[in-house]
């Protein structure tokens, strides 16, 4: 591909036909955008006009602890043009998994991105970066990550912290987290982060906010976590299409059950979608083919934080910290409550033991009193 | 009826719990009541089977909604307590919740030596909560507002309507996520059931030695003390001036 020396950026509008796609494909892109990012219809002109007159947006992308299903994810985004455009132009620059270019020239394109767009490019992060003796567990190129990321995040706009692994370390962050697995956000200070979790994020999110950058000149409204709220501010069981059984009280009570096969709620087989904020149910995964539910199974709760150590996947009660694997606060709570029992029944017996003779004297006076009502 | 006899107390009627506090005792051991099962049913629901179509039942979603009714009255309810704190009698004042002073931890380690431990000695004389029970009450009322804050955390997000629930948006972040934060919910409920337990025991328990009506005062208000616990000045002094409620 071309290097971009000379000539400006190309807009979106000119990458897309050099790209071979017609302007339905484009106007079809755009409205799935707005309708993603929950923009109203009448906002539609304003992407169209983005889209056609604004350069695209640099866009670095770095790869650390990760096992690269939030690129797999990306690439089979429901509209081709999300992949193939906005993916293709960010693999231009740099991404390690992508990118044509390899060693010194690889490096080199980053570090050109790097200065030619100082404080425009976008810089997203897939994985986490390991902190433990001095960041040995991940290097490229001869640097550690968390070199790479300083250096990356430096001249950057915006941080796009991609996947739970750079949104909360995910699977390398669980205990006891060996390498020290640290997310983005605890690393880069100063520059606005966006949080993507999900393990694989949905693909369209990605697109969606650069969308949103391009059009608005801004970042998208982002909730308390820093994640955009367009796509994380429903829990998956507010939108899944199993819910209506959910509220009906009817379950799938194991997997092979007459129940599973109806498709009822997963709910009790330890379903997450209801400590879960994701768009699953609505967007879907691989051209929107499906998502875990539809499949039969449960919601790992994959983008939510610590969701390796928060629980267990096929039960909906979890360990009680302090009281080992096995115990849930239920077995727990049990045994206190039984415990409370047999104390309380050792205290009455000591209170007729040692209050004796105050407990006689009550009835004493009682029973006189009754005499002397008698008369 | 005191006419000479040897043991025959005059008692004195003393009005404990006003009406206010007896509302919101028996409004709070409802609506806890129906928070515990409710809340079990949503944590662990039973299997129904049936042959009708989901559209025409919603066991759990009723279930829920109750949990949610039940929730709202339970937090206004707390809140009205707290206030009741500051202008009820000095029965229901908040310093018979939180030690303020040498005499509270005092009193609280004679109702240990009495009550818990057994000793033979002399009997405290409180009239409202003993020092002891009091501090006790402090800690259901931080498990309220614990119990408050995680459930509205959790009820922030799938609340469509009004503003009030959206105030704890908040919360699950601080817990980090909707998982452990129902997690704590779920633990914090046990502490309930443990103190519903105890706490009905120790009713019967001061009822059984004291005589003076313990079970009944939450229904009337009344409590009936000895005079002579008035007259020798026996009564426990973080309760100051107790012949003039009479």
């Amino acid at each position: 591909m071309d290097k971009p020396t000379v000539q400006k950026t190309p807009t979106y509008l000119e990458e897309f036909k050099r790209k071979g796609y017609s302007r339905k494909d484009f106007l079809r892109f755009c409205t799935l955008m707005g309708a993603y990012l929950g923009l109203e219809s009448t906002a539609l002109g304003q992407v169209v006009k983005a889209m056609e007159t604004k350069p695209r947006l640099p866009v670095i992308w770095l790869h650390f602890q990760e096992c690269t299903c939030c690129s797999e994810s990306f690439i089979r985004s429901s509209h081709p043009i999300v992949a193939d455009v906005l993916l293709d132009q960010i693999s231009l620059d740099y991404t390690e998994t992508l990118m044509a270019a390899s060693g010194h020239q690889a490096e080199e394109a980053m570090k050109n991105t790097m200065t030619k767009y100082k404080g425009e490019y976008i810089l997203c992060v897939e994985g986490s970066v390991p902190t433990a003796a001095d960041g040995v567990y991940c290097m490229i190129g001869g640097k550690t990550s968390m070199q790479i990321l300083e250096e990356a995040a430096a001249g950057a706009k915006a941080v796009i912290a991609w996947g739970s692994c750079a949104c909360n370390g995910c699977v390398q962050a669980a205990k006891p987290n060996p390498t020290s697995a640290t997310p983005i956000h605890k690393l880069v200070k100063g520059k606005p982060i966006i949080k993507v979790p999900g393990c694989p994020p949905i693909g369209e999110v990605m697109a969606g906010v650069i969308v949103h950058v391009v059009t608005f000149g801004r970042l998208p409204d982002l909730d308390a976590l820093g994640r955009p709220k367009a796509f994380y501010s429903k829990r998956v069981h507010d939108t899944c299409y199993r819910r209506p059984y959910y509220d009906a009280g009817l379950y799938v009570e194991s997997f092979d059950d007459e129940n599973a096969k109806k498709g009822y709620c997963l709910y009790k087989v330890g379903c997450k979608g209801p400590s879960t904020y994701n768009a699953c149910g609505v967007t879907k995964w691989n051209n929107g083919v499906s998502f875990p539910i539809q499949s039969g199974h449960g919601c790992f709760g994959c983008s939510e934080e610590n969701y390796w150590d928060n629980g267990r996947i096929y039960e909906r009660a979890s360990a009680f910290p302090g009281f080992g694997i096995e115990s849930t606060a239920d077995t727990v709570g049990k045994t206190a409550l039984a415990a409370t029992g047999v104390a309380l029944a050792a205290h009455a017996i000591m209170t007729n033991v040692r209050k004796k003779k105050l407990i006689k004297n009550l009835e004493k006076e009682g029973k006189e009193s009754e005499q002397e009502l008698k008369s | 009826m005191a006419n000479g006899k040897t043991n025959g107390h005059k008692l004195r009627r003393v009005y404990v719990w006003e009406q206010p506090v007896r509302i919101y005792h028996w409004l709070n051991a409802l609506t806890i009541i129906v928070l515990i099962a409710t809340g079990f049913y949503i944590a662990s629901p039973l299997a129904i089977q049936s042959s009708k179509e989901a559209s025409q039942q919603v066991y759990n979603g009723l279930g829920t909604h109750h949990t949610f009714l039940a929730a709202y009255i339970f937090l206004f309810n707390f809140l009205f307590r707290i206030y009741w704190g500051f202008v009820g009698n000095k029965y229901a004042n908040w310093k018979q919740f939180i030690p303020t002073s040498g005499r509270f931890f005092k009193e609280m380690w004679q109702v240990f030596k009495m009550d818990i431990l057994m000793l033979r000695g002399k009997e405290h004389m409180s009239v409202g909560h003993n020092a002891m029970a009091g501090f006790i009450y402090f800690f259901t009322f931080i498990a309220f507002l614990v119990q408050c804050i995680t459930g509205f955390g959790l009820y922030a997000s799938m609340s469509t309507s009004w503003w009030f629930p959206k105030l704890f948006k908040w919360v699950p972040g601080m817990f980090g996520g909707d998982a452990p934060l129902r997690s704590v919910h779920h633990a914090t409920t046990w502490f309930f059931i443990i103190f519903t337990v105890i706490h009905v025991y120790l009713v019967f328990y001061h009822d059984y030695v004291e005589g003076r009506g313990e079970i009944s005062s939450m229904g009337g208000g009344w409590k009936f003390v000895e005079e002579e616990v008035f007259e020798k000045g026996l009564e426990v002094p973080n309760e100051p001036t107790p012949a003039k409620e009479a």
